[in-house]
């Protein structure tokens, strides 16, 4: 039996269809998690900064509904490595990203996270995506907190259209195959 | 078939004396709770290993290190120019100040910080308050965050964003500024960054008091600030700690007013003291500072040389072909001026063998750069005084006898960055 | 010459700077007459040299602005110094952080192991004989190395330095320049493998 595999983003417009809204599962599940990304700021240096700004009033990161800044691994979606990473926090890095759980998503924000940036010395690991498998990658130096803000976007873009039911239990118990696009 | 079992229970007194022979053993038994590189109260990522007893820190062993980029050999390897971004990042609150204490040790070794232009000196003290009153507005959010004040974040970062208008008008970036060049600045700062900057300075005078209605008599706020981690005036000296730190313990030491440099000497300005040492004197100290910058830049915007929007064309940086990049049009039509051109930008400003050391009053304290040079335009060794480095060094001291809940108080009192501390 | 006369040579020099040198138990004391604190202690490599190592404290009086520059040299094989801690609380994370980068050890430091780079790392990074691109290391749970790509970089050029003769055009003879050579036989095969045919200045011919 094989499930769909085009993914449809959620729509709905409320002068078409009125109170009622007809969608798949999978869309409909997918814009409830792509509205409240729950960001893990992985905040090192001075992209950290930018990070608060992103989160501060005029930036707002709240409208996107990733206000909630949980420093909890546990409790968040989306590690946003902010700033240098170097070899001695490397191994603590990858620790958080392994206790947060499934699903979860890593933005690279900045030079630093990226590749290492201008630091290419000794002590500092050259890129992030060393260690944890990266989303969206954001250049600058630091990033703007708009370009963070687009990054977030883009993630979303790429949450909404995942396909959610085939990878659940239920689905791997009724033996639903179907083609996981993570 | 249900098996029966007897159960004895005495009577409540002889409960409770059981109880307590159980917690006498547990009694005398130290916790070691690790507070992590990544923690929402460190500023950045310090690693505390706090040891307990219940809830009071009876060992605290600060492990830094974990953004240790390799500055200083970078240093090494760079020309004096080109380290010019990479003191930015070294205490990110203030990059303007950052690159102004650079700027001023590397004219030190040169022997030209007399020859600097003066309205590039009064540019650079502007650049310096407004990194203050920056580096301390962030400071003093995530202070009264950590504590749970979380209104003062957002007032705070809402006046940090109309510094960053100002700094990204003068320098084209928000953070990284990387405004200054050895012997004078990137560029004249453009005709209405003046008028801006004071209207900034009214409108931050009435959002400071504000966020002072909000903390400063607040029954809270005091209650957990006062008498606590007091540090003696010995014990500050003795420690290296300096700026807001060692002013909060009433030692009287400001580099600005005892070893004066750019055009400080000639600006009015008042140093706050404290009384205690306790975090409640360095938070007072610290709002006065802003303060006193806000009067520092408004003598600054009506003596500036030039006026406000430089119709007199006076120069921003020395203007010697051998320190500072000669004019382009000159470069293009002149040999000499190509030739200083070619040789500053592949070599670098070419330095006098010898030793300096230049300490400049940070927001954090005091940033001093070690430059000991052989000859040529790259430094031999660039050793970086990190001011947060130093303050760190007393949390052991300071921690224990606390309460756990008083850590993410003196960790934001002690105003540290994680950046500078490393390097 | 004893203690007692250098003490006496300096307290000359200084005047009324120092105190008169008290002697205790065979010992010689001398006191500067203002609260001195240290600005900061650093340390270099006179890589080459020997001794290899200079020790350098900066010390400031609070009262008066007084600054002093105290230099000393360790030879590489003794690779120690005491301590100051007793006298500057401050000196202790000083301490531990030129034994990190350089590998000076202090005796009499009371916890004396590395501050920036974690327990463990084999290196002394500030050395000059140590690339700045690392090492490679592996503490596999704890921490690891690799060294860092520098695609030539960094870019800078040292006066009389091996790079600058590869860098500068005006020294480099088309003719004989290895570099030059290769790059444009490069160049032809570039254009052939992109384009289908073998453009561009192909190898010098010399006459």
């Amino acid at each position: 039996m094989q499930a769909q595999t085009e993914q449809t983003e959620f729509g709905y417009n409320s002068k078409i269809e009125g109170d009622v809204v007809l969608t798949t599962v999978d869309a409909a599940l997918a814009w409830f998690r792509k509205n409240s990304v729950w960001p893990m700021p992985m905040g090192l240096a001075c992209c950290a900064i930018e990070l608060m700004a992103a989160g501060a009033s005029r930036y707002d990161i709240s409208r996107f509904g990733s206000e909630v800044m949980r420093f909890s691994p546990r409790q968040s979606d989306c590690m946003i490595v902010a700033g240098t990473v170097t070899y001695k926090m490397a191994g603590s890095l990858k620790r958080i990203w392994d206790q947060m759980p499934e699903p979860k998503w890593c933005i690279a924000m900045g030079a630093c996270a990226s590749t290492g940036g201008m630091y290419r010395s000794y002590a500092v690991l050259q890129g992030v995506d060393n260690i944890v498998p990266v989303d969206v990658y954001i250049s600058g130096c630091p990033p703007r907190p708009e370009a963070v803000l687009d990054a977030l976007m883009r993630i979303q873009a790429k949450i909404g259209t995942q396909p959610i039911l085939q990878d659940t239990v239920i689905a791997r118990a009724l033996n639903l195959q179907g083609t996981s696009n993570k | 078939m249900a098996t029966v079992q007897d159960i004895e229970i005495g009577d409540s007194a002889a409960r409770s004396a059981q109880a307590a022979a159980e917690l006498q053993d547990m009694q005398g038994e130290k916790m070691v709770l690790n507070m992590g590189p990544s923690h929402p109260a460190t500023h950045g990522v310090l690693r505390i290993v706090l040891e307990l007893d219940g809830e009071v820190v009876t060992k605290a062993d600060p492990d830094v290190g974990y953004l240790h980029r390799g500055d200083e050999k970078i240093a090494e390897n760079m020309t004096y120019t080109q380290f010019i971004p990479y003191t930015d990042r070294l205490d990110y609150l203030a990059p303007l100040a950052n690159n102004v204490a650079y700027a001023l040790a590397v004219e030190k070794l040169l022997g030209v910080q007399d020859k600097l232009p003066l309205r590039c000196q009064y540019i650079r003290v502007m650049c310096c308050e407004l990194a203050r009153i920056s580096a301390h507005l962030l400071g003093l959010g995530a202070f009264a965050m950590d504590t749970g004040a979380v209104t003062v974040f957002l007032l705070t970062f809402t006046e940090r964003e109309k510094i960053y208008n100002l700094a990204e008008a003068a320098s084209g970036a928000r953070l990284t500024t990387s405004y200054t060049r050895i012997g004078g600045l990137m560029r004249d700062i453009p005709p209405t960054w003046c008028a801006q900057v004071q209207q900034f300075c009214d409108e931050f005078e009435v959002s400071l008091a504000e966020s002072e209605t909000l903390l400063t008599r607040n029954r809270i706020w005091v209650d957990r600030l006062r008498d606590l981690a007091v540090v003696s005036k010995e014990m500050a000296i003795n420690y290296g700690l300096s700026g807001p730190n060692l002013r909060g313990s009433g030692v009287d030491w400001d580099l600005r007013k005892n070893q004066p440099y750019l055009c400080y000497a000639d600006l009015e300005f008042d140093v706050a003291l404290g009384s205690v040492g306790d975090c409640y004197d360095r938070y007072l100290v610290r709002m006065e500072e802003m303060r006193q910058s806000v009067r520092i830049l408004r003598q600054c915007l009506q003596k500036i040389p030039g006026g406000w929007a430089n119709e007199a064309h006076e120069p921003v940086s020395i203007p010697d072909g051998k320190i500072t990049l000669p004019p382009k049009q000159k470069v293009l039509s002149s040999m000499e001026e190509l030739i200083h051109q070619f040789m500053l930008v592949t070599e670098g400003v070419n330095c006098p063998p010898g030793e300096i050391y230049f300490g400049h009053e940070n927001p954090k304290g005091e940033l001093g750069f070690y430059i000991h040079s052989r000859g040529g335009g790259v430094p031999y060794r660039l050793k970086i005084r990190a001011p947060s480095f130093i303050n760190l060094s007393i949390l052991g001291e300071l921690m224990p006898g606390c309460m756990i809940s008083d850590v993410p108080v003196i960790l934001g009192s002690l105003d540290f960055v994680m950046g500078e501390s490393d390097r | 010459m004893t203690s007692l006369e250098a003490a006496k040579t300096i307290k000359a020099k200084f005047g009324e700077l120092i105190s008169e040198p008290v002697e205790f138990r065979r010992e010689i004391s001398l006191k500067i007459a203002d609260p001195q604190r240290i600005a900061e202690v650093s340390s270099l490599d006179n890589y080459g040299d020997d001794p290899r190592w200079t020790v350098v404290y900066h010390l400031r009086a609070i009262v008066n602005g007084i600054e002093i520059r105290l230099k000393t040299d360790v030879n590489e094989e003794k690779s120690e110094l005491p301590s100051v801690i007793g006298v500057w609380r401050t000196a202790n994370w000083h301490e531990r952080e030129i034994y990190d980068m350089m590998g000076i050890r202090f005796s009499g430091h009371p916890d004396l192991r590395r501050i920036l780079m974690w327990e463990g790392y084999p290196y002394h990074p500030l050395r000059k004989d140590f690339p700045l691109a690392g090492k490679p290391t592996d503490l596999p749970g704890v921490a690891f190395t690799r060294v860092t790509p520098m695609a030539g970089g960094p870019f800078v050029t040292v006066a009389g330095g091996n790079d600058s003769i590869a860098r500068e055009p005006r020294v480099r003879i088309p003719e004989e320049d290895e570099v030059e050579l290769n790059a444009r036989v490069e160049a032809r095969g570039d254009n052939k493998a992109m384009r289908g045919q073998a453009v561009g200045p192909g190898p010098i011919k010399k006459q």
